[in-house]
């Protein structure tokens, strides 16, 4: 019987035909997100054309008299998700560790699915408790200020209780589970090789980990990142929490408001064009913020993968007696 | 102290801390649980599931017009996203060495990290503006495209862990990709699409932000898919915010059934998975 070299043609057209079709749906997905893009963009032309980059240098908001500046918008949202972040990190980072190096193994399992619950609770079940269960302690540490710390800008201002305060806390809770479930990963993928040698010269088990943080330090910047981009563009738990007031303020107890806030509040609202318009810049560079970010941190997770994939896959004695350890 | 006895207590320190890390993250989860549970059961009765919302001043009522609207909405979401991200996941795994794949699953991370309310915003331009009207299609269009990079990934994933020797098997049969793909590899996959599918309802169900002004809301029932529509989220996020306590206490029994959902779809979801990795780790 004759042996043939290339698949028949009807086989070989099936697996076009297969590659072609599939291929299309995955094209749909690249469609989708160029599709948003160039969507927002072109619906928010109106208020590029008028205000062009004086949009996000002014402060005033004032739909009724046709005045739109987004820079409190912005603020808020820089300011919410930096402060979020400032407490989140130190959190995540420890959490990753914790679980990939230090925890018992029984215990491992179920601590890590309570953590990445976190993530699960839907944002407006977040909003809920923060209105009726964290806000009014964050007014009661308020109210005990003393008056000398007052006088700190950082601390000025009424004990409302919603505030900036109260949404960088609700959002550090809530992007904790994003950056401490990858950066657990970036740890577990990197070689036992590393850990072996730091106790070899005889590390602490702490210089251990720093020599396994230092190894993965792109990639848990990678995480990180990832958080920070949940943080920009989180919506219904801060809108809840933050007093939704367009201020610059550095205050932690001022009310102010973020640009997803801004829209969900009143995108419904906005009677005429140029408002809509504004909402729509607004929602416009919150997606091209959130992707740049996105981005580059899958970049850097991405970068760490291959370097680690690529270094235990070549020495096989050594990768055979880490993974054995 | 000496030098090694100063290091030792630096590193026990730092695993102190850790730890630490982990209770500081599970003290707020406890909370929210606490009172979602106890608030939610102590308004949560067969009303709410059975009868309309009833107007301020008047005690009682429920939320089955947003429980249909949601229920509505959730399947419009899964008719789109279903078909495109199993098929993109499909051919990610197929086909996943090349550049075009690589493009196509960054792409999908970048996707599914886009702010739930900028989807809203182009669903609204998509299916409200030209029609001039709220409606459930525009909200469920708005879920489904945050669910299909969900599916996608994890279809994808899951395809992998089916061992190679199904796919050469069915190759050396003489099967062409397609038949192999989807009359071998694809069922045995099967359990962990379902997973993919679970993780990404769980994801959607609890979504507020992009139906604020897609499907908007209802105060009456309604099934059509070109009306305004319902749903928990928003129902949850408007008593909420309201200043009455009678619909206070709607909006915590919504937010338990709203947790309860989620947490059913994730513990559904791990259990699977764990399953079906056992399954083929052998």
């Amino acid at each position: 019987m004759a042996i043939r070299k290339t698949p028949s043609p009807r086989r070989s057209a099936d697996d076009r035909g297969f590659r072609l079709g599939t291929g299309f749906f995955a094209l749909l997905v690249v469609l989708l997100v160029a599709g948003i893009g160039f969507e927002l963009f072109r619906t928010s032309e109106l208020t590029i054309a008028k205000f062009g980059f004086n949009f996000w240098r002014t402060k005033t908001w004032d739909p009724v008299s046709g005045e739109f500046g987004a820079l409190p918008f912005i603020w808020g949202t820089l300011y919410s998700s930096v402060l979020a972040m400032l407490i989140s990190t130190p959190i995540a980072i420890g959490i990753a560790i914790f679980l990939s190096e230090l925890s018992p193994g029984r215990l491992r399992t179920p601590l890590t699915f309570l953590t990445e619950l976190l993530a699960a609770i839907p944002s407006i079940v977040y909003g809920l408790w923060g209105i009726f269960v964290l806000v009014p302690v964050v007014r009661h540490l308020e109210v005990l200020t003393p008056p000398w710390l007052k006088k700190v800008p950082l601390f000025s201002g009424p004990p409302l209780g919603v505030g900036m305060l109260s949404a960088a806390l609700i959002l550090a809770i809530m992007v904790i589970p994003f950056s401490s479930s990858v950066a657990r990963e970036v740890l577990r993928a990197v070689p036992a090789t590393q850990r072996e040698a730091a106790y070899a010269l005889g590390a602490t088990r702490w210089e251990a980990i720093r020599a396994a943080l230092s190894y993965g330090r792109t990639g848990i910047m990678g995480a990180v990142m990832l958080g920070f981009g949940r943080a920009l563009g989180e919506t219904m738990a801060v809108t809840m929490v933050i007093g939704n007031n367009p201020q610059v303020s550095a205050s932690l107890f001022a009310p102010q408001h973020t640009m997803s806030a801004v829209i969900a509040n009143e995108f419904t609202e906005a009677a005429d064009d140029l408002y809509l318009s504004a909402l729509i810049e607004i929602g416009l560079v919150l997606f091209v913020l959130t992707v740049v970010i996105n981005g580059i941190s899958r970049f850097l997770i991405w970068r760490t993968g291959r370097v680690v994939v690529a270094e235990e896959h070549v020495p096989e004695p050594l990768a055979a007696s880490g993974a054995s350890a | 102290m000496n030098r090694s006895g100063r290091r030792r207590l630096l590193s026990n320190l730092v695993v102190f801390l850790c730890a630490a890390a982990v209770v500081v993250a599970l003290v707020p989860l406890a909370f929210i649980f606490f009172y979602v549970i106890k608030q939610g059961f102590a308004s949560l009765n067969w009303a709410f599931f059975t009868q309309m919302p009833k107007p301020v001043g008047e005690s009682g009522g429920g939320m089955a017009n947003a429980i249909v609207g949601t229920l509505m909405l959730i399947g419009i979401a899964s008719l789109l996203a279903i078909p495109v991200g199993m098929l993109c996941g499909i051919h990610l795994a197929e086909y996943g060495a090349g550049k075009f794949a690589f493009f196509v699953r960054f792409t999908a991370d970048v996707l599914n990290g886009v702010p739930s309310i900028v989807i809203g915003i182009f669903a609204y331009g998509l299916a409200v503006l030209p029609f001039k009207r709220f409606s459930a299609l525009a909200g469920g269009m708005a879920l489904g495209f945050m669910m299909i990079p969900i599916i996608a990934r994890t279809t994808e994933e899951l395809l992998k862990l089916v061992p190679s020797s199904l796919r050469e098997g069915a190759l050396a049969l003489g099967a062409s990709r397609a038949k192999a793909s989807f009359s071998v590899i694809v069922p045995a996959a099967l359990p962990g699409i379902m997973t993919g599918i679970l993780v990404a309802l769980a994801r959607i169900a609890g979504e507020t932000a992009p139906l604020l002004f897609t499907s908007f809301n209802n105060r009456f029932f309604t099934t059509r898919v070109d009306q305004p529509i319902a749903s928990l989220t928003v129902q949850v996020y408007t008593y909420a915010i309201s200043p009455y306590d009678d619909w206070h206490r709607q909006a915590w029994a919504g937010a338990l059934v709203l947790v309860g959902v989620v947490f059913i779809f994730s513990v559904l979801a791990r259990i699977v998975t764990k399953r079906l990795e056992r399954m083929h780790r052998i």
